[in-house]
């Protein structure tokens, strides 16, 4: 169906403008600007995926054009600049710092649209996507709060955006259900991506105590200090087992495979609108890597009751009473956090050390 | 407390490491610098290395082998560097840079087939009595022999450049080398073996990275280390023995934030990670009055293109 509308939209605007029938079928092209490398084996990585979804089942349609290692800010405005000027119709940008660019570019090229991952600003030609990181981290909370002999459960930090901190409170409010006595503690490395600094980490952490880690980077590089240092660890974005066999617990597995491919066949048939998606476990845009034959079998059972119960819509990460650290209730008994309150996150909730930073 | 003193051995340790690279590239980028050419290149030459050394140490098992062969390709990518400014009379600092983004792609390029795949660690050190000493028996006597390597070249650079004939020429090369020629002494042969040191020096560094810091190759794994490197230099006044002193505070300010931040102690991560930069800064801007440049030891003819006709 898709493809018939295509071919008669461009057939008639084909017609319109005088242009032979050759160029007809020239293939709309697709744009992707990734913040790490697609070797990263964590977020680029699953957005390539996407990308290599896109290329399999639209292929005939699409070619597509990624662009890797782009820095946040000036130059991600060049990047996108370059692509939506060079004939993209549809760019897709993955990264929280790529925004405000992405709105500046957007401006100029009234007809290319613009996806921007995990923003939320949007205009007319500009739609963002994001996946609900925090449920997965619920999962895993609770899992690292029976796991932990120590009670000191480390968690390396990119930059404290709310995406982050909102994963942090999740994944704290599921670990102190099932262990009031753990407490998080957070290292801020300020870098998405910094495989030496991760590292560093995650020795601090494990040297002040915490025998398990968690992280919100895109490096595998803790996975290997905590298979080193015989302790545990969750992967990040993608499934990081062969980092560490031994200490890989589970990973969130972001999954953007099928939005992409949804979205570039809207921009395709002409459905395509500007809005805002935000996905969790029951969009298939999350899942959890295998777990570590290492869990007990009751870990196990209690993490896919809180994976299933959160997909049904049973459970919710921030239900409340949920307190902040000077123990005020925030989100009252009965209530859950609202999309805006979790996309606004900026506090830490009880049994998370330290401070926020500004 | 005692769990915070406990805590003094590991920060030591971990100190140590993290200043290891940035010894071997500063070490080496000074004796470059000392005989008069300035190599902004440090960053691509260490990924070069790191890439290299990590290729070598997967196909032969041997991460001894890994690692020479880092300090290999760290020399090779120098030599680029050396035909161009030397012989070619490029200029230095647009070719320094020039060689840094060479080294990222190439580096990226070369790693493709290695990302992910997992190698053994360097084994640490173990001395029977001083290893388990309490609190910095661990720190002292338990690193990885790269890390006494890394020692140990501070002393020996300081010797061969102070305490050498053949030091001694190098840095009359570095001030004067106008002079030098007209002495007869071979300035773009010297020139060059200083450039295929620190380049070596810089390829050891990426090695240490990928080989040991962190046993991985990740695209852009030494993160700017590179360029504290360079800073480190003139941060030191061109002094072995103060390159030491820097790489330790700059180690020692990257692992101590990690601790504070762990500890839930109110500082500004960014504004630690933004020392090191902000000491060079003040250091170049001390050094751009000629009176205050040739106290602090800067060579005078750093950067200057020598043309043996002219």
């Amino acid at each position: 169906m898709g493809k018939a509308l295509m071919g008669l939209a461009t057939g008639a605007a084909m017609l319109a403008l005088g242009v032979g029938a050759a160029d007809a079928q020239e293939k709309m092209k697709v744009g992707f600007v990734y913040v790490g490398p697609i070797s990263d084996h964590g977020y680029s990585y699953q957005h390539d995926q996407g990308r290599l979804a896109v290329e399999k089942e639209l292929g005939d349609k699409v070619t597509t054009t990624f662009v890797e290692n782009v820095p946040e800010g000036a130059d991600a405005e060049r990047v996108i600049e370059q692509l939506a000027s060079s004939g993209h119709k549809l760019i897709f940008t993955t990264s929280f710092g790529f925004m405000n660019p992405t709105l500046k570019v957007a401006q100029r090229h009234p007809d290319v649209k613009f996806e921007h991952a995990t923003g939320y600003k949007r205009s007319a030609n500009v739609a963002t996507y994001s996946a609900r990181f925090y449920e997965a981290r619920t999962v895993i909370g609770q899992i690292a709060g029976k796991m932990t002999k120590s009670n000191i459960i480390g968690y390396i930090g990119s930059f404290p955006i709310p995406e982050v901190v909102s994963g942090i409170n999740a994944f704290t409010i599921a670990m102190r259900e099932v262990n009031p006595k753990a407490e998080v503690r957070v290292v801020w490395v300020n870098s998405w991506y910094d495989p030496g600094k991760e590292a560093e980490a995650a020795k601090a952490l494990i040297d002040q105590g915490a025998d398990v880690i968690s992280l919100h980077t895109d490096s595998p590089a803790a996975i290997q200090v905590a298979q080193e240092r015989g302790l545990w660890v969750f992967g990040q974005s993608s499934d990081m087992t062969r980092f560490g066999p031994k200490a890989h617990l589970t990973a969130i597995v972001d999954d953007w495979r099928e939005y992409y491919v949804n979205r570039v066949k809207a921009a395709l048939d002409g459905s395509w609108k500007s809005q805002d998606t935000w996905g969790g476990f029951k969009d298939h845009m999350l899942f959890l890597a295998p777990y570590n034959p290492a869990l007990p079998a009751d870990v196990v059972a209690a993490a896919e009751k809180t994976r299933t119960d959160i997909m049904e819509g049973k459970r919710h990460s921030f239900q409340g009473p949920v307190k902040d650290q000077s123990g005020k209730v925030v989100i009252a008994e009965g209530k859950q956090a609202t999309d805006e309150q979790i996309l606004k996150m900026d506090w830490y909730v009880e049994g998370v050390q330290g401070k926020v930073p500004k | 407390m005692s769990a915070e003193l406990a805590l003094i051995g590991p920060i030591l340790a971990a100190m140590l490491a993290a200043a290891t690279p940035l010894l071997f590239a500063a070490l080496g980028e000074l004796v470059v610098e000392k005989s008069g050419v300035l190599n902004l290149g440090v960053e691509g030459m260490m990924l070069v290395g790191a890439v290299c050394g990590f290729a070598v140490a997967v196909q032969t098992g041997s991460s001894t082998l890994g690692f020479v062969a880092g300090a290999a390709a760290g020399a090779g990518m120098a030599a680029l560097f050396g035909v161009l400014t030397l012989l070619l009379l490029a200029n230095q600092v647009a070719t320094g840079l020039a060689l840094t983004l060479f080294g990222v792609g190439l580096s990226a390029l070369i790693g493709q087939g290695f990302v992910g795949i997992p190698i053994a660690d360097v084994p640490e050190l173990y001395i029977p009595g001083l290893t388990d000493l309490p609190v910095i028996g661990k720190a002292l006597f338990g690193q990885d022999a790269l890390v006494y390597l890394a020692l140990a070249a501070v002393p020996a650079v300081h010797w061969f450049l102070y305490a050498t004939r053949k030091g001694l020429i190098l840095r009359a090369v570095g001030e004067n080398h106008a002079a030098a020629h007209a002495l007869g002494y071979k300035v773009i042969r010297i020139r060059f073996l200083a450039v295929l040191f620190g380049g070596a020096m810089s390829g050891m560094a990426g090695a240490f990275l990928s080989l040991d810091y962190t046993p991985m190759w990740a695209e852009g794994i030494s993160s700017g280390r590179g360029w504290i490197a360079l800073a480190l230099v003139v941060f030191a006044t061109w002094k072995p023995g103060r390159v030491l002193l820097g790489a330790w505070l700059f180690g020692g300010v990257t692992i101590a934030q990690l601790h504070v931040q762990g500890l839930g102690i109110d500082i500004p991560s960014q504004l630690l990670s933004m020392l090191p930069y902000l000491a060079t800064v003040v250091v170049l801007v001390v050094i751009s009055r000629d009176v205050a440049r040739i106290r602090l030891n800067a060579p005078a003819s750093l950067g200057k293109v020598f043309h043996p006709d002219a």
